[in-house]
């Protein structure tokens, strides 16, 4: 089905206006795929399905068109301002996969399931909505994100997001498993599912064996202050896929065949093709991109090997140069605003059908080395000490090349300083010293005053809450590497806390670090583009983010098997104790003893003749006609502290029901 | 005279060898890393805790926050400066480690004083009961330079002192405690006690011994041979040598068994005041952070509930990182119980030994405690030496008495007479402190042991110690039947 025309007009007319103030009106959904060539002979493909609904006060039952309405329920009743939820296999690699680009800063993220979200709820309530989110999130996905429910695994940033303080809430499980299971509902949220569209080129066995995935889900919704008209929701489903193509000779074979590229195109990597495009989406666009790296060493190698006239910029040389050929000439290039920056080759796959199969390929004919750019200090974390009582958890930042690159251009101003903020999560069970805070510079220790401008830490709580440190930092530019490390002491569980494989170890979440002063963004020459959801995405300023390696402590066990034996021999020990102790105390000796009998029987004696008087009195009264020897030589015997027992237990008994009542 | 003399000089030699050992361990790297041992540093007693609290407050958060710092605010205040100023070229935390040094110095010449008071006020009583060739015999032994010399000299208070645990500063206002008890300084005893209790809970019970030592004065045979003798006395002084008895009744005025009120009463009232004093203090550094209740639920609520399940070397920690969760609440009730129940019964029995009753109480609670260190048991170690006279044997000079009077000798009473098993002891506490640590090696560094290993030698220690408490109650109670049979005979013997 085919939107009508005018809606078109007016869709176009609208995405002509600046992004920022664009409103939403109509529902629409648009789907892309960014795939970009990794220096380490890896293909990254990002699929980006971006679904926009308008949202008023009256519209709780409304009906959707393209929206999923499981989400629109879950924002209107979480009252969720932002939110995102991404699961991921695999470690994206900042060094060789790159660190300083939009997409390495957005969704790059960590292992295991991270979930974030801003409520528009009043401080207080914001613990309950979470709580409810998790469960609802956990149904909707078939994944344990229920476990984010208790307060020890989740945590409230406070310097995060400065807008949002107090309603935002963090968490992630590091351990869980991301499935086919996760990806199937994720799928259902889009209009044509995986039937259609670029959604059909996700072969689940060719995702699940990449290096790297993530599935990432990221709700905003816009509340215009004034009129409610404006309001909507942007639903942005993307996935990151890091593969390694399988290698398809190239006709010209070379000595150093090593470092040629492995050429590769969709069907090789996904085994499928693209039918055509999803007939909802507004756009479909295919996007190849070439970073800055590359095509600057792309121009370099032309330049050297052929005399080449550079004016001349057709879209046959596009295709068709020196070191590569696509199979399909781009509808469009784009082109970044600074001098050597990356090329963005767009395809739109509207005209593609069952017959003809959009399938773009890449073949590499010339050896090309390149890298990918880095984040200002490419930071990792480790774990020091042995032993399963402490540790220290170490965090160290390595100036890379961009660090030069930033004291070049700033080396005019008299101190120059590089900015760092790390949110650090720590479970309950991992003891951090926050006062050992340690900060090795150039591999000297500095004072911690010296360099941490700000720090917010607020300690983990036994079984209740996790520690929280955020730090500001800032660190001279021509700083070559820093280490913070602090200490921890290692807790001990109560068996029922141990997960069922305790002798696996537990896990860290990882660090964030990000670089405020930094943004990566593209910027493309080109205006037309940013009707382009993606697009304008990746033009959005965002600051360079990166996450640190999960840790895995080991945690010493008690032995699973012995409740029972600990309990009993603890005991025994006690009623040693308890016996002997009071039998010393009550113990006589000797002359003591017979004192004691005559004593005893003194008072027997005296108790006796008390009783048999009251005794008597009362059979007296009652029964006249008992003979009194028999009754008297019975009583001697048991009556006296029978009746004594009787009446102490009946006290009790009373008192008992008494203060029952 | 000329023996005593020298006797004190060699005593402080050892005393100033005991300080130099310390201050050259002080002075290893790092302390030898004892700071970190479980054997020294509970939750409650570690100086790294404290540190981080201490860091806490000073970044204007509470410093209980984060389940680091649960001991008192005042220790914050007194300890926390000191852990974070360092001086050039000197090891870290030397100021600290030279206040802990202080405190066992001073722990030690309490212990010395408050066993000169009993030892006096011991050999007079036995006087009184004319037993006086037993008091001479316990001149002999000048038990409290003996007990000084034995806290000092312990491995645990050496360890404990080098490590960093606060327990020397709580055993410091335990001793305060004693000795102001013995040397009948009420506000002295009442701030001992307050800070006591304020700092580690478990002393809250010896507000019992101390108000018999203040009621009934320092230690002493049982009061009932007082009375005998005063019977016979009386009889005596109607038939003849009046002037001689004389100023013996007098003296036995002071030392009757009647319980002066008034000491106590003011004890009581000075602890009144101590205790609000203390609290308003705290109320003062915790106001901003929740306030006296908050402080409350982690101190005392912390020692009460047993949450840290981290190794000690108690029984505790184990049981209830086993225990099934449904019965955590019964077994916390029975086991803070098993002190509870003892203390009446004791107290019944030892009620003429004040300061004996203190020391079963001591240990007791050091035993039962939910965070053990050894701390604790240098204590109770050291304040054994206070009764060293009593518990040990003394065959030789018995049989002597008994030969001289020609009595019977009653041999089971002999027997029962010292302390059983005190070679048996003295090497389970060898052994116990030799293994545990080569368990937790074994446990926590080398992966190759398991938790039963390290849990068995906390089990063998409790063992040892329920056999040195059970060993020293009976011979205390053997001593004064001994005591009793003695004078008794001579009574007997004098009607004769």
């Amino acid at each position: 089905m085919a939107l009508p025309p005018t809606t078109i007009v007016t869709l176009s007319l609208l995405l002509l206006l600046p992004i920022l103030s664009s409103s939403i009106v109509e529902e629409a959904f648009s789907e892309e795929l960014l795939l970009k060539p990794l220096p380490d002979r890896k293909i990254l493909t990002h699929f980006h399905f971006q679904t926009e609904a308008p949202i008023s006060d009256d519209s709780f039952a409304r009906h959707h068109h393209l929206f999923p309405k499981s989400i629109a329920q879950l924002v209107k009743k979480f009252h969720i301002k932002a939110m995102e939820l991404s699961f991921t296999q695999g470690r994206w690699n900042y060094e060789r996969w790159g660190g300083f680009d939009p997409i390495s800063s957005q969704n790059a993220k960590p292992p295991g399931v991270e979930l974030w979200a801003v409520f528009d709820v009043p401080p207080h309530q914001v613990d309950a909505y979470w709580k409810n989110l998790t469960h609802s999130l956990s149904g909707l996905f078939c994944a344990s994100i229920n476990f984010l429910e208790s307060s020890s695994s989740y945590s409230a940033p406070k310097w995060a997001s400065q807008s949002a303080l107090g309603s935002l809430r963090y968490g992630t499980l590091p351990r869980e498993a991301v499935c086919t299971e996760n990806l199937t509902p994720w799928l259902k949220l889009l209009p044509c599912r995986d039937k259609a569209g670029l959604s059909a080129l996700m072969d689940r066995p060719s995702i699940y064996r990449s290096f790297y995935h993530s599935q990432r889900l990221h709700l905003t919704t816009s509340k215009a202050p004034a009129d409610g008209l404006d309001s909507g929701i942007i639903l942005e489903q993307t996935l990151t896929v890091v593969l390694q193509p399988n290698i398809q000779r190239a006709g010209i074979s070379y000595p150093d065949e090593i470092k040629i590229q492995p050429s590769w195109s969709l069907s090789s990597i996904f085994g499928r093709k693209i039918n055509g495009r999803c007939v909802l989406a507004k756009s479909s666009n295919v996007y190849l991109q070439f970073e800055r790296g590359l095509v600057t060493q792309l121009e370099n190698i032309q330049k050297n090997t052929v005399a080449y006239d550079s004016n001349d910029t057709g879209t046959e040389v596009l295709r068709r140069n020196l070191c590569f050929e696509l199979s399909i000439t781009p509808d469009r290039v784009h082109r970044e605003l600074e001098k050597s920056s990356s090329l963005l080759y767009e395809y739109s796959i509207k005209g593609y059908n069952d017959t003809e199969q959009f399938d773009l390929g890449l073949i590499w004919k010339y050896p090309v080395v390149w890298s990918s750019p880095h984040a200002p200090l490419y930071a990792s974390r480790f774990l020091t000490g042995s032993g399963n009582e402490r540790g220290s958890i170490a965090i160290s930042l390595k100036s890379t090349e961009l660090t030069k690159d930033f004291i070049a251009a700033n080396n005019v101003e008299e101190k120059c300083k590089l900015q760092v903020n790390v949110l650090q999560i720590v479970p309950w069970y991992i003891k951090v010293y926050y006062h050992t805070l340690q900060i090795l510079v150039d591999e000297k220790p500095h004072a911690v005053t010296d360099f941490v401008e700000k720090m917010g830490v607020s300690p983990s709580e036994d079984k209740v809450s996790p520690g929280l440190m955020e730090l500001v930092l800032r660190f001279p530019c021509e700083i070559k590497s820093a280490v913070l490390n602090i200490e921890f002491d290692k807790g001990f569980l109560h068996i029922d806390e141990y997960p069922p494989d305790a002798n696996q170890g537990f896990d860290i979440p990882s660090a964030i670090i990000s670089f405020p002063d930094f943004h990566a963004a593209l910027q493309f020459l080109n205006n037309s583009i940013s009707n382009s959801p993606m697009l304008s995405k990746l033009q959005e300023k965002s600051p360079v983010l990166s996450y640190t390696e999960v840790l895995l402590v080991p945690l010493t066990t008690p032995d699973f098997s012995m409740p029972y034996n600990v309990i009993t021999i603890t005991c025994t020990v006690f009623a040693l104790y308890f016996g002997s102790l009071l039998n010393v105390l009550r113990r006589r000796v000797g002359e003591e003893e017979r004192l004691l009998k005559n004593k005893d029987a003194n008072k027997a004696a005296i108790l006796r003749r008390i009783l048999d008087k009251f005794w008597g009195r009362s059979s007296e009264s009652t029964q006249p006609q008992q003979p009194s020897s028999s009754s008297s030589s019975s009583s001697s015997f048991i009556n006296p502290k029978l009746f004594l027992k009787v009446l102490l237990v009946a006290g009790i008994a009373v008192i008992w029901q008494y203060y029952l009542k | 005279m000329m023996k005593k003399s020298k006797k004190v000089q060699w005593f402080w030699t050892w005393v100033i060898g005991s300080v130099l050992l310390r201050l050259i361990l002080v002075y290893f790297p790092k302390n030898l890393n004892l700071s970190s041992r479980p054997e020294v540093s509970t939750p409650l007693t570690s100086i790294r805790r404290l540190a981080e609290g201490y860091w806490l407050k000073q970044s204007s958060m509470s410093p209980y926050a984060g389940s680091m710092y649960h001991g008192s605010p005042l220790l914050l205040t007194l300890l926390g400066p000191l852990t974070v100023t360092r001086i050039e070229g000197q090891p870290d935390h030397l100021l600290c480690s030279l206040l802990f040094v202080m405190a066992d110095i001073v722990t030690a010449m309490l212990i010395c004083a408050t066993g000169k008071k009993l030892q006096a006020a011991y050999s007079s009583s036995l006087q009184l009961v004319g037993l006086h060739h037993l008091s001479e015999d316990s001149d002999v032994l000048p038990s409290g330079d003996f007990a000084a010399l034995v806290y000092l000299w312990n491995p645990f208070t050496i360890v404990a002192c080098v490590g960093l645990s606060t327990s020397a500063i709580e055993n410091l206002m335990v001793l305060l405690t004693l000795y102001g008890a013995c040397a009948r300084l009420a506000p002295l005893a009442a701030f001992g006690w307050v800070m006591a209790t304020h700092l580690s809970l478990y002393p809250a019970i010896l507000i019992i011994p101390v108000i018999l030592l203040f009621g009934y004065g320092p230690d002493a045979p049982p009061r009932k041979l007082f009375r005998q003798r005063k019977n016979l006395e009386v009889e005596n002084s109607t038939t003849g040598d009046k002037s001689c008895l004389e100023d013996e009744l007098i003296n036995e005025k002071s030392m009757q068994s009647v319980f002066s009120w008034r000491p106590v009463v003011l004890f009581l009232f000075w602890t009144l005041l101590w205790s609000s004093y203390v609290l308003f203090l705290c109320g003062i550094y915790v106001q901003q952070h929740g306030g006296l209740q908050e402080m409350f639920k982690r101190t005392y609520g912390f020692i009460l509930t047993i949450q840290d399940l981290s190794p000690n070397i108690g029984v505790f920690w184990y049981f209830f990182a086993e225990v099934f969760d449904f019965f955590r609440s019964f077994f916390l009730i029975v086991f803070h119980g098993n002190i509870l129940l003892m203390i009446v019964p004791l107290a019944l029995r030892l009620n003429h030994r004040p300061c004996f009753l203190a020391f079963v109480y001591i240990v007791l609670a050091s035993m039962l405690k939910s965070y053990p260190s050894v701390g604790d048991s240098a204590l109770y170690l050291g304040l054994l030496g206070l009764f060293a006279y009593e518990l040990k044997g003394n065959f030789g000079f018995l049989s002597n008495f008994y030969i001289e009077h020609n009595l019977f000798l009653d041999n089971q009473l002999s027997r029962f007479s010292d302390m059983q098993f005190s070679f048996f002891l003295f090497s389970g506490y060898v052994g116990v402190s030799l293994l545990s640590p080569v368990m937790h090696n074994l446990w926590i560094w080398r992966g190759t042991g398991n938790a039963n290993f390290y849990f068995a030698t906390a089990i063998g220690y409790a063992c040892l110690q329920i056999i040195l408490v059970i060993e020293s109650v009976s011979a205390m109670l053997n001593h004064d039947r001994m005591i009793t049979k003695l004078s008794t005979a001579k009574l007997q013997n004098v009607k004769s």
